[in-house]
């Protein structure tokens, strides 16, 4: 489904959580949406999923609004940090419900990995355990199939060997049929190679938005006498610098062969470090 | 074999490192089928779409052939290409730095031979 974000403004008393922020996704992919706390990033996915208005601008999923749109909010499925789910029913409830909202619906897929992640199916959401009720989130996320699907730090309270888990089964479940998968988290060094785009959000603006090959490609740090790098630095886009007796390390935009040809120590940067360097940057 | 990938590096390229490896040590032999993207995607945590690149490139490379709904498998030339891509990259990739590291230490380039004829002796030895 074609995602356009078209000057996107939301206010919560008089602060501003999202500032005319446009871009587009446009295929279905893996999308990295990465930022610092009060980046508005939650904000944004509620408004993309329905959940709340717009201040001004506004999203449009394949041309309609989504807000208050029963045809298109049974295409969108956010699961949210917590309290996703009515806490007087029980996981079969849940489950039931969800089937019948979602067209898309997997029920095999659910069934599975309610025995996979080990769920009573007759317990009510307020005695799971924290790590079991992010898991009836993730299960639902996967088995609801819904063309847009978004992940808000869905694993609070589940351990690494759930996480991993969880990684695996998204990663085939969206070979066996593509979808717009959006993911946000602080856990990225986790999941960074899932994905196949990243958006960054620093105060309500969109920072960057670009392929995750073409950021590995296209960033590295380069170290050496101070004066070397300043020198390879002119006219490029520098993201950060650090200095140490006389020796220097800059974060840049660049290709790694230039810096190389400029007899300066070369080195890639991951994509966590990258977000925080450039959200420091602008922070600061 | 690698198990985890550098996160700092395009993924895809080291897709196609460990498979070339693999053929260079002949642990996937000419003929043999090689992991699908899936199987790649899936042990490495990875987008399938970044593996398929990787795989791809191989193919353009005449590394890889594709047989429709079989999966990918190494080709009769894999491995002579491979050596001799990787004969290129040899001069750059270890003589450079070792004749850098050598000026460094102030190594003439008669005890730079003798320690490689020493090198080849203990070999033979």
């Amino acid at each position: 489904m074609r995602i356009e974000v078209k000057n996107l403004s939301k206010v919560y008393n008089q602060t501003a959580a999202l500032k005319d922020v446009s871009f587009s996704l446009t295929e279905p992919k893996i999308y990295g949406l990465l930022g610092r706390n009060g980046a508005g990033k939650t904000t944004f996915m509620e408004i993309l999923a329905g959940h709340i208005l717009a201040s001004s601008g506004e999203i449009l999923i394949n041309g309609d609004r989504p807000f208050d749109n029963r045809k298109l909010t049974e295409k969108i499925c956010l699961i949210k940090e917590g309290d996703n789910f009515n806490k007087d029913m029980k996981v079969k409830q849940i489950l039931r419900s969800y089937s019948l909202f979602y067209a898309t619906w997997d029920h095999q897929l659910a069934m599975d990995l309610i025995r996979e992640y080990n769920l009573p199916l007759h317990t009510k959401v307020k005695s799971l355990s924290k790590g079991m009720a992010s898991a009836l989130g993730i299960i639902v996320g996967l088995a609801c199939k819904a063309p847009v699907t978004i992940f808000d730090e869905p694993y609070i309270g589940l351990d690494a060997a759930a996480r991993k888990k969880f990684y695996e089964i998204l990663l085939e479940e969206y070979e066996k049929e593509k979808r717009t998968i959006i993911f946000s988290t602080h856990l990225i060094d986790e999941v960074s190679l899932l994905f196949e785009e990243v958006l960054i959000l620093q105060e309500g603006t969109l920072l960057l938005q670009e392929g995750a090959e073409t950021l590995r490609h296209n960033t590295c740090s380069v170290s050496g006498p101070i004066t070397e790098v300043e020198q390879f630095l002119e006219n490029k886009e520098v993201i950060k610098r650090d200095q140490l007796a006389g020796m220097m390390t800059a974060y840049v935009f660049g290709s790694k062969t230039e810096a190389k040809q400029a007899g300066l120590t070369v080195e890639g940067v991951p994509i966590q470090d990258l977000m925080i360097y450039l959200t420091e940057k602008k922070g600061a | 074999m690698k198990t985890k990938l550098d996160d700092s590096r395009p993924i895809y390229i080291q897709i196609k490192e460990f498979i070339e490896d693999s053929i260079i040590n002949e642990t996937i032999k000419i003929g043999e089928r090689v992991p699908s993207t899936n199987e790649l995607a899936k042990f490495y945590n990875i987008n399938p779409a970044t593996a398929r690149q990787g795989m791809n490139e191989l193919v353009m490379d005449n590394i890889l052939r594709k047989q429709r709904g079989v999966g990918m498998f190494v080709t009769e030339d894999a491995k002579e290409i491979l050596i001799g891509n990787r004969k290129k990259q040899f001069y750059e990739n270890y003589i450079v730095p070792l004749q850098d590291e050598a000026n460094k230490l102030e190594i003439t380039k008669d005890q730079l031979i003798e320690m490689l004829e020493k090198e080849g002796n203990m070999d033979e030895n």
